[in-house]
C-alpha cells in the first residue's frame, strides 16, 4: 500500500504567558486509503493533529515537523497560496457543529456550487448538476428543496450530512472528519457513518476520523491511534481495541458503563504522569 | 408513594399555525427512591416534561403531581417546590455563572431557601460532591468540566431536594470524567435517598444508571421498560428496537 499521507514528528505550540506550550508532541503516523481513528480525551491534541495537516493552526501557534507529506509532497514547503489548492480539493475537514461551520446567510445550493466552482473552475450548470449529485450520495431527500434553503432550516443530521457533501465535491483524496457525529442523533449518526464508509470503499480515499468515542472508533475504523497529552500512546488495529496494552487505553475502556452487564460502580481512570512522556507503543503506523 | 406521577401531559410551543406539540399524552409514574430514565432522539420531547415540570415550559395541561401534590398549571412554583426537586442541566460551562465562585453561587441558594448555617453547609456540599473546602472561593474558569458538573450537584444538592432531574449531565464530559460523574450521582442516591429523573440519549448510561426507562418518540411514549428488559432486548415497539440496536454501535452495511 503507498502512503497517502505521512507525517513524521509533528509539533504544535502555542507561546503563552507561562512559557510554551506544546499541544501536539511528536506524533508521526502514516495513513494509506483506509480508516485511521484518533481517539483521546479532549485536551489530548487530537483535534489540532487534524488541523496542523491542513496548516489551519492559527499564529501565535507554530506547526513543527519533520515532513508532512501529501502523495509524497512535503505541505510544509507550501507557500499560503499553494494550501489553498491543497485544502478543499485534495484535503478536505468535516467539523464537528455543522451550526458553526456552514455561512447562514447563504443558501445550501450556493455554498454547495461555490464549493465546485472555486476548485474545478467548472460551469454554473455543471456545478448545480454536481451539487444535486452530491446531496442525492449523502441521502437527503428532496435535494432540489434543500438547494433553495438555508442552514437554519436544516436539522443537525441534515447539516452535518450538507457538510459532508460540500467536503466531497471537490473529490479529496483525504477527509479528515473531526468529531463528525457527536452532535448527530444515533440512527442519524448510523446514516452518515455508512455514507463516508462507502466513501473510503467506492472511491479509494484516506479517512482520518477524530473522535472521543471508543466503541465507535473500534468499530468503524481500521486502525486506532490513541492520544494522551499530545502524543500517541498507542496504535493499533481498530478491531484489537479492546486488547490494548497501554494502561491508559485500557483505563478508558475500563470507565465506560457497559450495557450487557451491570455493574455496581465503574472504573475511575488513575493518571500517571509517565504516560505523557511513555514512548509509542505497539507497531509505528 | 409516587415521587412523580404524570398524567396525560401535553405541552406545546408557539400559538396557532406554529404551535409544535413537543409532548403528547404523556403518562408515567416516578416511584419513590427510584432512577427512572427517559430516552429518545433530540426533539423527542424527552428534555420538554422536565422543563414542563421545573415550570421553564409554561404551556402544558395534564396533570402533573410531586409526592402527591398536584401543580398548579396557572402559577410558578413555589419554594416548597424547589426544595423538593432540583435540576442539574448538561453543560456545566454554561451553567455555572463566570464571574461568581463556587462560594457565591451555593452561599445564594442556601440563603435563598432559608438556611442560616451556611458557612458548614458549604463545607458540607463541597465534601459531598467530593471537592472538599479547598475549591470554595473559585471561580468557574478555574475548574475542569468534571469539577464543575461537580459544583453544578453540589448547588442542586443545597436546598436537600428529595428529587434530582438530571438532563445529560455527562454528555460533555470525557468518559473518564463521566465515570466520575456517574459513580458520584449513585453515591449521593444512596446516602440521601433521592429519586432521580435522567434524560439523556446514551442508552449505555441509563442503563447503568436507571431501573425504569422510557423510549420517546416524536412527543409520545412508546414503550416503557425495566432496565433489565432492556438489557436483554426485550422490547415490542420497533422504534426502540432501532434505537437500541443504533446506539449499539455501527455495523459495517454488507457490501
Amino acid at each position: 500500500m503507498t502512503d497517502l499521507l505521512d507525517v513524521k514528528d509533528l509539533w504544535v505550540r502555542f507561546p503563552t504567558r507561562k512559557g510554551r506550550f506544546d499541544a501536539v508532541r511528536g506524533v508521526s503516523f502514516r495513513l494509506g486509503r483506509e480508516r485511521l481513528g484518533i481517539v483521546g480525551e479532549s485536551g489530548s491534541g487530537k483535534s489540532m493533529t487534524g488541523r496542523a495537516i491542513l496548516r489551519l493552526i492559527r499564529s501565535p501557534g507554530q506547526v513543527e515537523a519533520s515532513h508532512i507529506r501529501l502523495d509524497g509532497e512535503n505541505l510544509l514547503d507550501k507557500t499560503e497560496a499553494e494550501m489553498r489548492q491543497v485544502r478543499g480539493q485534495r484535503i478536505s475537514m468535516v467539523m464537528q457543529d455543522p451550526k458553526f461551520s456552514l455561512n447562514p446567510v447563504m443558501s445550501i445550493g450556493e455554498q454547495l456550487t461555490e464549493a465546485y466552482r472555486l476548485h474545478a473552475r467548472g460551469g454554473r450548470a455543471e456545478a448545480r448538476r454536481r451539487a444535486v449529485e452530491m446531496l442525492e450520495a449523502v441521502a437527503i431527500r428532496d435535494p432540489e428543496r434543500v438547494m433553495r434553503a438555508y442552514p437554519h432550516e436544516m436539522s443537525g443530521g441534515m447539516g452535518q450530512r450538507i457538510m459532508i457533501a460540500m467536503m466531497l465535491i471537490p473529490d479529496p483524496e483525504l477527509l479528515i472528519a473531526d468529531e463528525p457525529t457527536s452532535a448527530l442523533d444515533v440512527s442519524v449518526r448510523g446514516q452518515v457513518l455508512q455514507i463516508m464508509d462507502r466513501l473510503v470503499q467506492d472511491r479509494g480515499m484516506g479517512l482520518i476520523f477524530i473522535s472521543h468515542d471508543l466503541n465507535l472508533v473500534a468499530q468503524f475504523c481500521d486502525r486506532v491511534m490513541i492520544m494522551y497529552a499530545g502524543r500517541v500512546v498507542e496504535t493499533c488495529e481498530a478491531h484489537k481495541l479492546h486488547e490494548a496494552q497501554h494502561p491508559y487505553t485500557r483505563g478508558l475502556l475500563n470507565s465506560l458503563p457497559r450495557f450487557d452487564a451491570p455493574q455496581n460502580r465503574l472504573e475511575v481512570l488513575r493518571r500517571d504522569p509517565a504516560w505523557a512522556a511513555a514512548p509509542v507503543k505497539g507497531p509505528v503506523a | 408513594m409516587s415521587a412523580l406521577d404524570f398524567e396525560g401531559l401535553n405541552v406545546w410551543f408557539g400559538e396557532g399555525r406554529d404551535r409544535v406539540n413537543a409532548v403528547q399524552g404523556a403518562s408515567f409514574k416516578v416511584a419513590s427512591g427510584e432512577s427512572f430514565g427517559l430516552v429518545g432522539e433530540s426533539g423527542s420531547g424527552k428534555s420538554t416534561i422536565l422543563r414542563a415540570l421545573t415550570g421553564l415550559a409554561p404551556h402544558w395541561s395534564g396533570k402533573i403531581r410531586v409526592m402527591d401534590r398536584e401543580l398548579d398549571r396557572g402559577k410558578g412554583r413555589d419554594r416548597a417546590f424547589y426544595k423538593s426537586v432540583q435540576m442539574v442541566f448538561q453543560d456545566p460551562y454554561a451553567s455555572l455563572h463566570p464571574r461568581q465562585s463556587v462560594d457565591q453561587v451555593l452561599s445564594e441558594v442556601l440563603y435563598l431557601h432559608g438556611f442560616r448555617d451556611i458557612e458548614a453547609r458549604i463545607e458540607r456540599l463541597l465534601d459531598d460532591v467530593g471537592l472538599g473546602s479547598a475549591f470554595r472561593f473559585r471561580y468557574p474558569h478555574q475548574l475542569s468540566g468534571g469539577q464543575r458538573q461537580r459544583v453544578a450537584i453540589a448547588r442542586a444538592l443545597a436546598p436537600e431536594p428529595s428529587i434530582l432531574l438530571l438532563d445529560e449531565p455527562t454528555s460533555a464530559l470525557d468518559v473518564s470524567v463521566q465515570a466520575e460523574i456517574l459513580n458520584l450521582l449513585c453515591d449521593l442516591r444512596a446516602e440521601h435517598g433521592l429519586t432521580f429523573l435522567m434524560v439523556s440519549h446514551d442508552l449505555v448510561v441509563v442503563a447503568h444508571m436507571c431501573e425504569h426507562i422510557v423510549v420517546m418518540q416524536q412527543g409520545r411514549i412508546v414503550e416503557e421498560m425495566s432496565v433489565s428488559d432492556m438489557r436483554a432486548m426485550r422490547v415490542t415497539h420497533p422504534y426502540s428496537q432501532s434505537l437500541l440496536e443504533a446506539s449499539l454501535g455501527y455495523r459495517r452495511a454488507q457490501l
